[in-house]
């Protein structure tokens, strides 16, 4: 099944819009093989599905450190890569690996999670893929130990080098991935602030079709206000870009049994749906122990496509948990920093502006904290220097044990296991 | 945190993970526990270089070094790591230990648990002896009274 879109060309910007203006729920595997057979495999099948898909091209950790000798290495020697190794591999090998899968009506985002992509993006343009993923501060912090100043000017000369492969009519699209940020107990404000402010960053840098993403947190009412939230924003920050909302299911560990980890992909596709997002990166069952296969991505993405069919309406009244006033008081203490975003956010980190909790990262302060309320919302502990008053609510936990979070990491997976 | 406020010992301990694992949430537990059991926390983050870790123990000279590890390159990752360390002038003695899912198949290995402690470390612990490492803390003395 396809979407109507009027272009000859791939646009991956231009596909999402017209599958949700037809009502479609855009669904996407996170996907990566090494071997060109199998990654041909599994862009066929995902193309195939019947739901509204688009494909992916995740590369390996090699490509994505910038290793791309160690990845060269390991084709030529058969080793077994995690990924696809797009630097690596000889161009004409990924446009026969493209040929007559990726077409308008079925385009392909390239996904890695580089703090150094220059080569990757390099990459990309010579190869005219149109649409990729990441951020300066979403690539950074929560995976690498490179300096946020370094990862900023990197993503700086890339977003640039990207947005020039505009100029013959395509049309570069660059999701953000800050709605992800450590995968579990960010509080969503935080998540909704990063993604928006990657955005602009995007933005300022020439690109003019963005998706800013937010990943499934704990409790669905509080990830609905987050989108509703997030798409508010987008409104007041990105008035000259096409955008729209890309919703992962959920990042933290995940349920051990299928049905449970069914149950929470289903959940997250009528979130998404109800909120308002326009695209879903799904899981599958397999998630909890191993690297799923093919079959078991294309189950997902029809899992989660026939849950969006029945998400029922759409929700316009979030409930107020205060995420949109916190999302937006983060994002004006950034601008009051630096209109240009690349050069307030390291300051906006120095100064603990924003303060990622549990991320050790050397230029995240570490001040801020999170933990799970009685009501099943995530919520604030302690919130640094963030502009975000410090909650008084005799609820509040005084500290947080090394005991209780554990429980807070497992809280998702046990519910949805013992709901099974 | 530290309650109490009265005895004279606070413990320090650095908390890090060794140069190829990027898992932080061991570290964060971690880090919790020792905080429990009255520690001041120096908490390195992920993908610890050697040199990084050696210039770490040299500059806050700790009671106590926890090397954390879930990636399953663990046991590899330690044999170089200590020694490194112990090869440093000044930390030849430091107390060092290193625990978690060590190995891909999530067994013990004895053998490799021998070659660690033969190398230098002080105690080596499996995910599932997070008490071993308790009562390791408070027979070294190295837990305050609150």
């Amino acid at each position: 099944m396809t979407a109507d879109v009027d272009t000859t060309r791939p646009s991956f910007g231009d596909f999402v819009a017209a599958a949700q203006r037809n009502g479609h729920l855009v669904v996407q595997p996170r996907m990566g093989f090494g071997d060109l057979e199998r990654m041909r495999a599994g862009l066929v099948a995902t193309r195939a599905a019947d739901a509204v898909s688009v494909g992916t091209l995740t590369l390996d950790s090699y490509t994505r450190t910038g290793d791309h000798e160690a990845a060269r290495r390991a084709l030529a020697d058969g080793v077994k890569l995690n990924g696809y190794p797009i630097v690596a591999r000889p161009d004409h090998e990924t446009v026969e690996l493209l040929d007559g899968v990726r077409d308008v009506a079925f385009p392909v985002q390239v996904r890695h999670g580089s703090s150094r992509p220059q080569d990757i993006f390099r990459t990309l343009t010579r190869l005219g893929l149109e649409a990729t993923e990441g951020g300066p501060v979403s690539y950074c912090l929560p995976y690498s130990r490179t300096p946020l100043r370094e990862a900023v000017d990197n993503w700086v000369e890339s977003t640039e080098l990207f947005a020039g492969s505009g100029a013959d009519g395509r049309r570069p699209h660059l999701e953000s991935f800050g709605g992800c940020m450590l995968g579990q107990l960010c509080p969503p404000s935080l998540l909704v602030a990063i993604s928006l402010l990657e955005g602009v960053f995007f933005r300022q840098h020439g690109i003019r079709s963005v998706s800013l993403s937010y990943a499934q947190q704990i409790h669905p009412a509080q990830d609905e206000e987050a989108v509703l939230a997030l798409r508010r924003l987008a409104v007041e920050y990105l008035p000259d870009t096409q955008w729209h909302i890309v919703f992962y299911a959920y990042m933290g560990v995940y349920p051990r049994s299928p049905r449970g980890a069914a149950l929470l992909m289903e959940q997250a596709a009528r979130t998404a749906v109800r909120a308002g997002a326009a695209r879903v990166i799904v899981k599958t069952e397999a998630e909890a122990h191993r690297i799923p296969t093919v079959e078991e991505n294309v189950r997902a993405l029809e899992v989660s496509a026939r849950a969006a069919e029945t998400a029922g309406p759409p929700v316009t009244e979030a409930g107020e948990s205060g995420v949109l006033a916190e999302a937006r008081a983060l994002v004006e203490a950034v601008l009051d920093i630096d209109p240009d975003i690349g050069r307030a956010l390291p300051r906006a980190f120095e100064r603990g502006r924003l303060d990622l909790p549990f991320c050790l990262h050397p230029d995240n302060r570490g001040q801020a904290r999170s933990y799970i309320g009685d009501d099943g919302y995530l919520r604030w502990l302690s919130t640094g220097n963030m502009p975000i008053p410090v909650p008084v609510d005799s609820a509040v936990p005084s500290r947080l044990t090394a005991d209780a979070l554990l429980t807070m990491l497992h809280h998702v997976e046990q519910r949805y296991d013992r709901a099974t | 945190m530290f309650r109490g406020g009265v005895t004279g010992f606070r413990p320090k301990s650095i908390v890090s993970s060794t140069v190829s694992d990027s898992h932080t949430w061991n570290l964060i537990f971690m880090q919790l526990l020792l905080e429990e059991m009255g520690h001041e926390v120096v908490n390195i983050g992920a993908c610890v270089p050697e040199e990084l870790l050696a210039d770490a123990c040299l500059e806050h000279r700790p009671d106590l070094v926890v090397v954390s590890s879930v990636n399953g390159h663990g046991f590899n990752d330690a044999l170089g790591l200590i020694r490194h360390l112990r090869a440093v002038p000044g930390l030849e003695r430091i107390p060092l230990v290193v625990g978690g899912k060590l190995g891909v198949d999530g067994v013990r290995d004895v053998g490799f648990t021998r070659r660690l402690l033969n190398e230098g470390f002080d105690a080596v612990f499996a995910e599932h002896e997070l008490g071993g490492f308790r009562e390791f803390v408070s027979a070294r003395g190295l837990r305050a009274v609150s």
